[in-house]
């Protein structure tokens, strides 16, 4: 199992790891495994912006296509391109190489967010 | 709460994941879709598929009977002989899709789970002197599919299942189980779906399991018999078809027989144009990864052209497929775009089914 002791979580499945002005999104392990088998990430442009709580992309899998929400505002800096071709990274290894975005000018630490422990317990982990 | 069939305990036991369906619990998934997915078009699955309905039709009338309810021409089978059809109302739409198995005393008829109660209703209306059972809660149907699923099922099955031709069935022994075993399925592949009595499916089932795992067999859920049948372009009711659908506009005018006399939706069905009918059903092929759905609106030319029935990502083809239903007055060669959650995606047509089972495999 992985540290997650740096990862904060939405209620909307989400993660983000915050290093400084810097952060790193993806989706929890409850989520991927709820979606199943992912099969397409619709992921934004390097250099928008995204804001706490806002849209920020979707992710199909073969049973269902729903919105993601980014748990921090900030600059999208990286999109990770081995999705486009791989998109089951998020559901192999969802907290590590299925990240999706890599974020700077983060000026929320995600303190609001939960912590694992908050996290495991609101999906009945 | 949702019904069970008799396998339930044992798709807990290997952890699959459950969902309603049909008015029943079952299998989404044990493993991933892709991977079930695959199993089946390489080497073989199992599925429980007890939520299906059966009717058994018997007595002097049940010809008569079959023949009124279903657009196919029933008289034509032989005893162990299976036909395909649809059961259409007054109006010529589409009640239901079913398989007509002739059995030595009568018919049955297999209908989908979630029209079993107006299937039930709708038969019992119009099977007047006629003995007509439910038998849905005795019979269990587990289906055995994919390139190694006859060779597995002919070890372990008292007669030569193999020699059976595809829509024809028999009774024999399956690992010691009395099975009606038919040559059927609904993968694109080649295989075989056993009919047994619900108290011994749950023996079978182990044992198919145990004997198949060489020939690496796994269970498959509802989530990879959706792909494997979008694939195989084979329609799923109340998605791809409904009470206000003729079988004409959903591509099924061949399962339609004017010619063998009156049945219900007869008088319908002869005024409508069987190769111009109201809407078109096609299959399209999508650009990228993204799926389209059902219900998504399919455009031409910028105007509304019609609708996604269902579609998924083909694990076979590595892209996006869909089938639609257009208006009939959409040209043939009309460029076609499906609205994916407000993203247009470029669509082509082409031939039905997706997928087709290399010759000889």
């Amino acid at each position: 199992m992985a540290d997650l002791s740096n990862y904060r979580f939405t209620a909307s499945h989400e993660w983000v790891r915050v290093d400084g002005s810097k952060a790193t999104v993806g989706i929890s392990d409850h989520a991927q495994a709820q979606l199943g088998d992912v099969i397409f990430l619709e992921l934004p442009a390097v250099g928008a912006e995204v804001k706490a709580g806002a849209k920020f992309g979707a992710i199909e899998s073969v049973k269902a296509a729903s919105d993601l929400y980014a748990p921090v505002g900030g600059t999208v800096a990286e999109v990770n391109s081995a999705l486009t071709e791989r998109p089951e990274l998020v559901n192999s290894d969802p907290y590590g190489e299925g990240w999706m975005l890599r974020l700077d000018n983060v000026s929320d630490d995600g303190g609001d967010l939960l912590d694992e422990a908050g996290y495991t317990k609101l999906v009945g982990a | 709460m949702a019904l069970r069939t008799p396998l339930h305990d044992s798709h807990i036991a290997a952890g699959a994941r459950m969902v309603e369906f049909g008015g029943f619990d079952m299998p989404l998934q044990y493993s991933t879709i892709r991977e079930e997915h695959i199993a089946v078009r390489t080497r073989c699955g199992l599925f429980d598929l007890s939520h299906m309905g059966e009717v058994r039709f018997s007595g002097d009338r049940a010809l008569d009977v079959v023949q009124r309810l279903v657009t196919n021409d029933v008289a034509r089978l032989e005893v162990g002989g299976a036909l395909y059809g649809v059961m259409c109302n007054e109006a010529g739409g589409i009640v239901d899709d079913v398989v007509v198995y002739r059995e030595a005393g009568g018919y049955m008829v297999v209908i989908n789970a979630a029209c079993r109660p107006k299937d039930i209703a709708w038969m019992g209306d119009h099977s007047r002197d006629c003995e007509f059972e439910d038998i849905g809660d005795q019979v269990a149907l587990l289906a055995v599919q994919g390139p190694r699923a006859v060779g597995l099922v002919s070890r372990l099955a008292a007669a030569d299942v193999a020699e059976l031709r595809p829509f024809h069935s028999m009774d024999t022994q399956v690992a010691g189980v009395q099975a009606t075993v038919s040559r059927t399925g609904y993968t694109g592949e080649d295989g075989f779906e056993l009919y047994v009595d619900s108290v011994g499916a749950p023996g079978l089932w182990d044992k198919l399991l145990d004997a198949g795992a060489a020939e690496g067999l796994i269970p498959c859920g509802l989530g990879a018999r959706d792909t494997l049948r979008l694939e195989a372009g084979l329609r799923l009711y109340g998605q791809d078809m409904d009470e206000n659908t003729d079988p004409y506009s959903c591509a099924l005018g061949w399962t339609v027989k004017l010619q063998k006399g009156e049945f219900i939706g007869s008088a319908a069905l002869t005024k409508l144009d069987s190769k111009h009918p109201p809407r078109r059903f096609v299959g399209i092929e999508l650009q990228g990864r993204a799926i389209a759905r059902h219900g998504q609106q399919v455009i031409a030319g910028g105007e509304p052209a019609g609708e996604v029935t269902s579609g998924t990502y083909s694990f076979t083809l590595d892209h996006s497929i869909a089938t639609a239903s257009l208006d009939g007055e959409v040209p043939l060669d009309a460029e076609l775009a499906v609205d994916i959650r407000g993203t247009v995606a470029a669509a082509t047509v082409v031939p039905l089914p997706f997928y087709r089972r290399p010759k000889g495999a």
